[in-house]
Formats: C-alpha cells, structure tokens, sequence
C-alpha cells in the first residue's frame, strides 16, 4: 500500500516536470504578449503547429534541436501575422485569435499527415537521477533540457519586466497606449513584437510536445493546453515566476489520471483527464471578481475589461 | 418655431432617399463578407497550386459533392441541421457581445443526456413519450451548460471564451467516462457506445426531402430567434447591452439577467442540434458526436454577421462544404484537414475584412455621388 503511495506522488513529480513545460512555455508567451495589451487566444494553434514542424523538421534533419528552433519560427511567423492584423482598425483580437486557433490546427494536421507514422529523432534527457539505485527514482529525474531553458527564460522575463528598459516599455504600452506615445514609442511595433517572440516560446512548447512528451506527432496532441495557459497566465497574475509555479501545478495535476492507471487504479480515469480543465476553471471562479482589477493586469487587456 | 427653422435648415431625406440609403448600408453587409470568401477562394486556389493540386478540380468537387445532385444536397441538408443551431448558440449571445466558442461541447452533453434519459423508458413508453422526453432533457442540458458560462461571466466576470472551452473538454470528458464506463452497451463489440434508442424512437425525415426533421426545428427556431432579436423589447435590450454595457445599466436595463437568458437560449439551441444528432444519426450516444459541428458553427454565425436569418443561406455552404469534403479527399488524394484549412482560412480572412467596414463612401447614404 505503502509502496504504491510512493509510486504514485514519484510519478505525479516527474508527470508535473514533464506536462508542465509546455504549459510553461505556452504561458510566458502569453504572458510577454499580454504585458504588452494584448491577447493572441491562437497560441493553441501555434502549440499544435509548432509540434508538427518540430517533428517534421527534426524528422527530416536528424537534428531534434533543429525541429525545435523550426518549430520556434514557425510559431514565430504566427505570433508576427497575428500582431499584424491586430493592429487594423475594427479586427478584434479575440476573434482573430480563435481563427487563428482552428487555421493553425487545421495546416497542422494537414502537413502532419505524412508524420503520424515514421519516428524523428527525440530530444534527449539529462539523467539528474544517476546517485539512485531506484529505477523509479531514476525515472522520474529524467528531466528534458526545455525544462531548464524554459525556468531560465522564466527568470530572464521577470528580471527583464521590473529592471530594463524594454521590459518597462512593454508594461507601459500595456497600460496606457496613450503614455507610450507621447514617450514616442510606437504601441503596434511593440505589441508586434511581443505577439511574435510570445509565438517563438509557443512554437519551442510545441515542439517539447511532439519531440519529448508524449514524442510523437497525433492530431490528439494538445487538447486545449494552448488555452489553457491563457487562464494560467490570469492565475499567475502575469507574473513570469509565478506562470513557472502554476505550470508545475497544472502539470502534476494533469498526471494524476496516469499514475493512478499505473498502479492499477483506472476508475475514474476521465475524470481525471478533465482535471486540468476542471481546475482551471475553478481557478478562474476563485481569482477573478468583477468589483475590481486583478493587481499586474495590463490595464489594456481586452480580456479584463 | 425654433425647432421647425432648424430641422428645415437640414436636408430633410425623402422616404426614397431613405430606402436607398438603408440598401446602401445593407450591401455592405453583403458585398464585405462576398469579397472575403472570393479572396478566401483565390488564397486557398494559391495554396492548392502550391501543392501541385488542381483548384478547378477542387471547386468542381466541391460544387458536385455538396450541391451538384439530388443525393449530395441531401448530405449537405443533413449537415446545415446541426450546423444552423450552433451557428444560433453563438449568435444569440453574440448580440450582447460575448463570444462562446464551446457550442461543441452543449451539442456533445445534450447529445448524451438525450440518450441516458430514453434508456429507463425505453423499455414501456411509446414513442410520443420517448421523444419529446429526449428533446427536452437535451434543450436544458445545454441551455444550463452555456447559461452556466452567461452566469459565470455576469457574476464573476469570468471570459466566457475560455470558460466555454474549458467546459468542451470538460463535455467530452463526462461523455467519455460514462460512455466507456457504467452505460456502455456490452452488446456493442466496436466503439463504445450507450444502448440505442430503438428504430421507433428515431427521427423520421421530412416527406420528400429524405433529410431528417431536425432540419425543419433548424429553420424555424433560426426564423423565431430572428424575429425575437430584432422586433421584440428583449433583442433591443440584447443589442443595447451589445452597443454598450455602461450604457443599458445606466438605462436600468437588467444586464445580468439577459446575459444569462441569451446564453440559456443560445445553449438550448445546441442541446437540440445534439438531441437530433442523436435521434436522427446516430441512434445512441457515442465518440462521434464529437464531429466539429460547434466549432464550424461559430463560423457560420460570424459569416451571418450573427444574422440569425442569415444563418441558414450560410449554414447551406458550410454543410455542402463538409458533405463534398469525403469526395475531395478521395479524388485529389488530400488529407481530411483540407477542409478545416479552407474553413480556418475563411475565418481569417473574414476577421481582417471587418477592417474595410465605413471605409468606402459607396456605402454611405451621407456621402453623394
């Protein structure tokens, strides 16, 4: 019984490390373009689009890191369209995003068709778990590289935001549209490009998707993590460290459902499987209120309004 | 005296000068939405030549698969059922400004809900009993699944977009759980499934159309909605609400409660699609209610212009597009995202075209010649 107990939270601890980086990544990409006033709900989109050319890229090239700077680009070349459009008059961003959404999954599982079957190289694992004899334990510490980067760029962006100047002028355009201009910076340039590095990051989750975990390309792949990290983001109350906090939760969350499969107890395994979204939604219910402002919420957030 | 000197000092518009103007403003809400499906077709034709595909042969499929004989108009009507109610679910709401995206999800839980309350009558009520039992429970599962997201948003002030796709996948979960679950039919040896419902219990089709009622309920609900949003006190607190929200509460117009009767509406509207998708398809709840249906949907109300009128011409092309995209796939040799590609790429280009609206003085009654 014992033993059980332990084989569960050990894989709940690696499933949080290893579900939650592409919840990480997704959400600092949100999170930068939201700092700057706006909101791109098409991440999803770019998440599945992003897995697809990592695998076909990585597949094609040999090189897994090579898939994951193409899947980058590609989310990249989304983020940049949809900072693009935005900046029309009369072209809302959640609308465009939704488009985008059903557009990027729809290329996806067009140009992924060719890629269900053949296997691509894979990222590789750093082994943290060389001291144990326990092959669980072993197990568990296989931790992927993006998780690491994906932590890095975690503390840059949040080192960033409170320390220089880009970071600064970001939250100002997300603020006030209007100071930003009188200080001369151009609000659509700037949103421009914090849609489209918030596309590379969404592209890099992709990838991590497709490339490590599960590691292979389905149509299946990402059921809603892309949007999910829109709410994770309002959790974290837009604060880069805290999205890094709310991605582990999310992820141990969703790895409660395989665990518990994986010492026999397969009862309620939907249920499970729905827990990230359930918990997501109560986490909404429970952190946002209509009296008031929620503190770090860029004041020109459509979202929020 | 003041008054007549001052509204006389304006040109008064004659009624003909009045009606020519109103047709005016109206073909802008026709010409826009052409022009983004023209330039959607050309972009996509572009696309196919990029891949070394043929979009004359693409758009003579299509045109064959969905409209071209008497058997393809009867796949594509099957289809502009469940594609008209959805289109409703966010139509409604989009009236007052909210945007719902998880129409899928109510189609899929009033779908199984509908199914689940036959199963104990199934055995001694007829079916005047059954049927309507099963419409009902699947209008209020779904006008309680959205109004829950109405809800969420007026009291708590939650983003009804996120929250209705959250509420998707929660949908699809509970399906799953009961459906490979405690109400799996053992007798079904290939995809879980509930019992059906019986061959008496099913829809029947409309005489001389061989397409199922559901059709029918469509329409009529898509003509009622219509009158109601735009000739009745509740569409004009709807549109009111939509224009400006600070404005319809300092009107004392009750907010809360026409959020949560729009999304309740908008819901029913889709528990029905999945009532008939159900009763008339499928005949037991299972995986393939999931068949995109609420997700086209949204397309096709923001293609109406949240119309709900307008609805049906639309819901048509959509369902001939989804009835022509098997023939397609087979004879091009295309993978079946082909169609979600176009969709998508309609949608996009729809969105952005919202950016010429005033921009052309064609349009404008005020502007001569």
């Amino acid at each position: 019984m014992n033993d059980a107990l332990s084989t569960v939270l050990l894989a709940v601890f690696a499933g949080a490390i290893r579900v939650s980086t592409p919840f990480l990544f997704v959400s600092l990409g949100e999170c930068l373009t939201e700092k700057s006033g706006r909101i791109n709900l098409g991440l999803e989109g770019i998440l599945v689009f992003g897995a697809m050319t990592g695998y076909a890229i990585s597949y094609h090239s040999g090189s897994p890191w090579i898939g994951v700077l193409a899947a980058g680009c590609a989310g990249s070349l989304f983020g940049a369209f949809h900072g693009w459009v935005c900046k029309l008059p009369r072209v809302n961003d959640v609308a465009i995003g939704i488009a985008m959404m059903l557009f990027g999954t729809g290329l996806a599982f067009f140009f992924g068709k060719p890629y269900i079957q053949p296997t691509a190289p894979r990222l590789p694992a750093l082994e943290l778990g060389f001291w144990s004899d326990v092959p669980q334990v072993r197990e568990a510490l296989k931790i992927n590289p993006l998780f690491f980067a994906g932590l890095a760029v975690a503390v840059v962006l949040w080192w960033a935001f409170r320390n220089t100047r880009w970071g600064l002028i970001v939250r100002m355009t997300g603020d006030s549209s209007a100071t930003a201009r009188a200080m001369g910076y151009s609000v659509d340039l700037v949103r421009f490009l914090a849609t489209t590095a918030g596309g590379f990051l969404a592209g890099v989750g992709g990838a991590f998707l497709s490339l490590y975990y599960p590691g292979s390309w389905t149509e299946g792949l990402s059921s809603g993590q892309g949007l999910m990290a829109v709410a994770l983001v309002i959790f974290a109350r837009w604060n880069p460290l805290a999205c890094f906090a709310a991605a582990v939760l999310f992820g141990g969350a969703g790895a409660i459902g395989p665990a518990l499969q994986s010492v026999g107890i397969s009862q309620g395994y939907h249920f499970f499987n729905a827990a990230p979204y359930i918990l997501t939604l109560l986490i909404m219910i429970l952190s946002i209120s209509p009296k008031r402002s929620l503190r770090g919420a860029p004041a020109e957030l459509s979202l929020m309004k | 005296m003041t008054e007549t000197t001052q509204s006389s000092g304006l040109a008064a518009p004659s009624a003909i000068g009045e009606w020519i103007g109103g047709m005016r403003r109206s073909a802008e809400f026709i010409v826009i939405p052409l022009f983004a499906l023209i330039v959607s077709a050309s972009l996509f034709s572009l696309f196919l030549l990029a891949l070394g595909k043929s979009p004359q042969t693409f758009f003579e499929l299509l045109w064959r698969g969905g409209f071209g004989t008497e058997f393809s108009w009867q796949n594509t009507l099957v289809r502009t059922a469940p594609l008209i109610l959805t289109a409703l679910c966010v139509a409604i709401p989009a009236r007052l400004g909210l945007v719902i995206i998880g129409g899928e999800g109510a189609l899929v839980l009033s779908g199984f809900t509908a199914a689940v309350v036959a199963l104990p009558l199934l055995s001694w009520a007829p079916p005047f009993v059954v049927m309507p039992v099963m419409l009902l429970t699947a209008a209020i599962t779904g006008a309680l699944w959205i109004g829950a997201v109405g809800a969420l948003r007026h009291y708590r002030g939650i983003n009804e977009t996120i929250a209705s796709l959250l509420m998707f996948y929660i949908a699809v979960s509970i399906l799953n759980f009961f459906v490979e679950g405690v109400l799996r039919d053992p007798s079904d040896p290939n995809k879980p499934s509930t019992a059906p419902i019986g061959p008496a219990n099913m829809v029947g089709e409309i005489p001389g159309l061989h397409v199922h009622w559901g059709l029918a309920f469509g329409v009529v609900i898509a003509i009622v909605l219509g009158i109601v949003m735009s000739r009745t006190t509740f569409g004009f607190a709807a549109r009111v609400t939509g224009g400006n929200v600070r404005a319809a509460r300092a009107q004392g117009l009750p907010v809360g409660t026409l959020m949560v009767s729009a999304t309740m509406i908008a819901g029913a509207c889709a528990g029905v699609a999945g009532y008939f998708e159900v009763a008339a398809i499928l005949g037991k709840a299972n995986g393939s209610l999931i068949a995109g249906y609420g997700f086209t949907g949204i397309l096709v109300s923001f293609l109406a212009r949240h119309n709900p009128i307008a609805i049906v011409p639309v819901a048509v092309l959509f369902g001939g597009l989804a009835a022509a995209g098997g023939l397609i796939q087979r004879r091009m040799g295309l993978p079946d995202a082909t169609v979600q590609v176009l969709q998508g790429l309609i949608f996009v280009v729809l969105l952005v075209s919202e950016t010429l609206y005033g921009r052309f003085r064609l349009f404008d009654p005020e502007a001569r010649g």
